[in-house]
């Protein structure tokens, strides 16, 4: 696990909870190392604080989703729409807004860490979308699209039931594994980013549909 | 007719009080048409009297010619039978009355039963009290009469009569002068004074019309841009023309609005620096209290292992963190509001949900304030379009509030949706508001009772954020409260983004209020 966060003592805290929940965390304190150290260490996760000197954190993100799928869970100190959303935007899977408590920072890298119990062979479709389950693989005509693991969670939990409407609440417990936050931003950057990539006309989709007033459904209306 | 009357006379009254520029052209119209109106007439009476008094003058003079002739013929007589002095006295008035154009000589006898002399119309004309005046006083006399001319037709006249005596002969010989000339002299004059008093009257009056609107633009123009300025338009100033008292006005105008958006934009960035000072803070304050709270959490869990007295400080510790935060990030979205940074994320969201869900999430309080909460929700989704964080908080912020001054009693929430418009009611039955408290349950770190102990640890900024919050959907957020009758909070909101409120389908006080009064 790769914390990155400039300051000192937050970081070593930062330490002590995560090694007290079994993990094995390496720090960097600034975002002009944070791209070399994510390629030397290869975390599992990454959580990085968006204000960071040298290379801001919103640009360590682009860089890491550039090259991996990693979960990404962002310390901010903003809980602003602006912030988030860039944040969100630029490739973080989740966020935790300061001050968090320990239990809720473990259970956000719990959450972005566990893997669902797949059946083997379990092959999914949406429209001309294919999903393969257990390779964690989605295709549309042969080809394949690399998506997150995070959006491929999305996804998956949409096309498991493709005759549900999906609130937004419900999405954020299923898939973020939230429980009473109503913060609908996340949900909302997910499905864009995720639309861009599986869609073929982004501003029309077919894939993942919206209903007014309720939320989202997998497949065509 | 009647109502037609009183609007046209409201139409003036307005046009009167709202325009300088009527009420002087009015005022100038007025005064001057009354001073040329007595000018005139004191003219044309001291015209007429001179005409008058110039027609008496000469006929005086023709009569006193007059009688001299007649005397002296009457004197010339031989003898006096009636006959010759008829002939002589027939003589005298065809005599007299020739080469005098329309003036008429008439010779009256002293004695009733003689022949008079002269045209019928003419001796009728004479008044029978100026012929006692001659007769009687035996002198010269005047006055005026009317002479018929033509059918029923009459002209003013000047009669002027004189007794003649020559031994025993008595005559009274009158002149009788048609006024015709001066009358229409009169009338000449008249109708030059009506023209020229018009003038006179239009032409000040274009004036007046011509130098208020000249000074009364300047100050339009002013009031006009002092309105812009006032809505907001700081940059609005007059245009300076040359170097006159109505420049003048407008420089210093100019000069009063740059003092004023100088001070504005001073203010304006004082409070902006106040406003970000206190963001910053409260961001500053963030990462260290991160550290804290997981070195308090880290402690806290492993207090089984501690002595009781640590685990207690370690209880408040937690406890009273949480109430940090309450605070820090409370200030943070107030502060956001105040730099009116706070955005609207509106999104089509059902309302009935969402107040189920507050609803549930406050269960845990209500069992410990021993309250129950009665929900009176509409069975079908009433979907509105709102920021789902912002009105989540405000309806957990509303029913938290009502729970702690609930005083166990139940606490009513409802929600009612019209076409254009959402209520939703927050009610409780606790110890209530006061009166004028209504409006003060917004304020900043307001407290109902400052020796009141505080069940929770809430911040004071709650119904403050929850009121911007729901100002910023065009919202309304009212309270209603009477002492020991509990009170209502009221949230109103347009049920598409922007839309202006009118009405709100709940009502604010409760429908028992007057009953238990």
């Amino acid at each position: 696990m790769l914390v990155v966060d400039d300051d000192p003592a937050l970081s070593e805290m930062l330490g002590i909870v995560l090694r007290n929940e079994g993990f094995e965390p390496s720090f960097v304190g600034d975002g002009d190392g944070a791209l070399a150290a994510f390629r030397s260490t290869k975390p599992d996760l990454v959580l990085l604080d968006l204000m960071l000197p040298g290379t801001d954190g919103i640009d360590v993100c682009r860089a890491i989703r550039a090259e991996s799928g990693t979960p990404i869970v962002m310390l901010t100190a903003r809980a602003d729409t602006a912030d988030v959303v860039i944040g969100l935007e630029s490739g973080a899977d989740d966020y935790v807004v300061k001050p968090f408590k320990p239990k809720e920072l473990v259970a956000r890298i719990r959450a972005r860490l566990r893997r669902n119990d797949e059946v083997a062979g379990e092959v999914l479709q949406i429209g001309d979308v294919v999903i393969d389950v257990a390779g964690h693989a989605v295709s549309r005509d042969g080809r394949a699209i690399a998506l997150t693991p995070l959006e491929f969670d999305l996804l998956l939990a949409l096309a498991r039931k493709p005759r549900q409407v999906f609130t937004r609440d419900h999405l954020l417990e299923q898939v973020w594994g939230y429980r009473h936050v109503a913060d609908t931003r996340l949900v909302n950057v997910h499905v864009q980013r995720l639309r861009a990539k599986v869609e073929r006309d982004p501003e029309h989709p077919d894939i993942v549909v919206t209903v007014r007033g309720v939320g989202y459904k997998a497949g065509p209306l | 007719m009647r109502s037609r009357l009183a609007g046209a006379a409201k139409a003036i009254r307005h046009r009167w009080r709202g325009s300088l520029q009527t009420r002087v052209v009015a005022t100038t119209l007025v005064l001057s048409a009354t001073v040329s109106l007595l000018i005139g007439v004191t003219i044309l009476h001291q015209v007429r009297s001179g005409l008058l008094s110039s027609a008496v003058h000469s006929g005086q003079s023709l009569v006193s010619t007059g009688v001299q002739r007649a005397q002296d013929q009457f004197l010339a007589l031989p003898n006096t039978d009636p006959n010759s002095v008829e002939r002589t006295a027939y003589g005298i008035v065809t005599e007299l009355s020739s080469n005098q154009g329309d003036t008429d000589v008439v010779m009256l006898p002293a004695a009733p039963g003689l022949p008079s002399y002269g045209p019928a119309v003419a001796v009728a004309s004479i008044p029978p009290a100026l012929q006692r005046t001659v007769q009687r006083q035996g002198r010269e006399a005047w006055t005026y009469t009317r002479l018929q001319t033509t059918g029923l037709q009459t002209t003013a006249a000047l009669v002027i009569g004189a007794p003649v005596q020559a031994g025993s002969v008595r005559y009274q010989l009158y002149y009788v002068l048609p006024l015709t000339r001066e009358a229409s002299t009169l009338r000449l004059v008249e109708r030059t004074m009506w023209f020229a008093g018009a003038a006179l009257v239009l032409l000040l009056v274009g004036i007046a019309a011509v130098v208020t609107r000249e000074v009364v633009r300047p100050v339009r123009q002013a009031a006009a841009t002092a309105e812009r300025l006032a809505a907001g338009r700081l940059k609005e100033r007059m245009r300076v023309r040359g170097e006159d008292d109505l420049a003048t006005l407008a420089a210093s105008f100019n000069r009063m609005a740059d003092t004023v958006q100088q001070q504005i934009s001073q203010l304006r960035e004082l409070s902006r620096l106040q406003r970000r000072f206190v963001a910053d803070v409260s961001h500053e304050l963030r990462t260290p209290i991160t550290t804290i709270r997981m070195a308090a959490d880290m402690l806290h869990d492993s207090s089984a292992d501690l002595p009781p007295e640590l685990t207690r400080s370690s209880e408040l510790l937690q406890a009273q963190l949480d109430r940090f935060e309450a605070l820090l990030s409370d200030l943070l979205e107030i502060s956001r509001h105040d730099a009116g940074a706070a955005v609207l994320d509106a999104e089509p969201i059902d309302l009935v949900h969402l107040v189920g869900q507050a609803i549930s999430l406050a269960a845990p309080l209500a069992d410990r304030q021993g309250s129950m909460i009665l929900a009176d929700l509409p069975a079908s989704p009433v979907v509105v379009d709102v920021d789902a964080r912002r009105i989540d908080r405000v309806l957990r912020n509303l029913i938290d509030n009502a729970l702690e001054h609930g005083e166990g009693q139940p606490i009513e929430v409802r929600l009612r949706g019209s076409d254009d418009a959402v209520a939703i009611t927050v009610r409780d039955h606790g110890v209530g508001l006061r009166p004028g408290e209504a409006s003060l349950v917004f304020g900043r770190f307001w407290r109902a009772d400052p020796a009141r102990a505080r069940t929770r640890g809430g911040t004071g900024l709650g119904l403050s954020i929850a009121l911007e919050d729901v100002r910023l959907h065009g919202g309304w957020l009212q309270a209603w409260g009477e002492p020991d009758r509990g009170s209502t909070f009221r949230v109103t909101l347009p049920c598409h983004a922007g839309e202006m409120l009118t009405t709100s389908p709940l009502p604010l006080e409760p429908e028992d209020a007057g009953a238990r009064a």
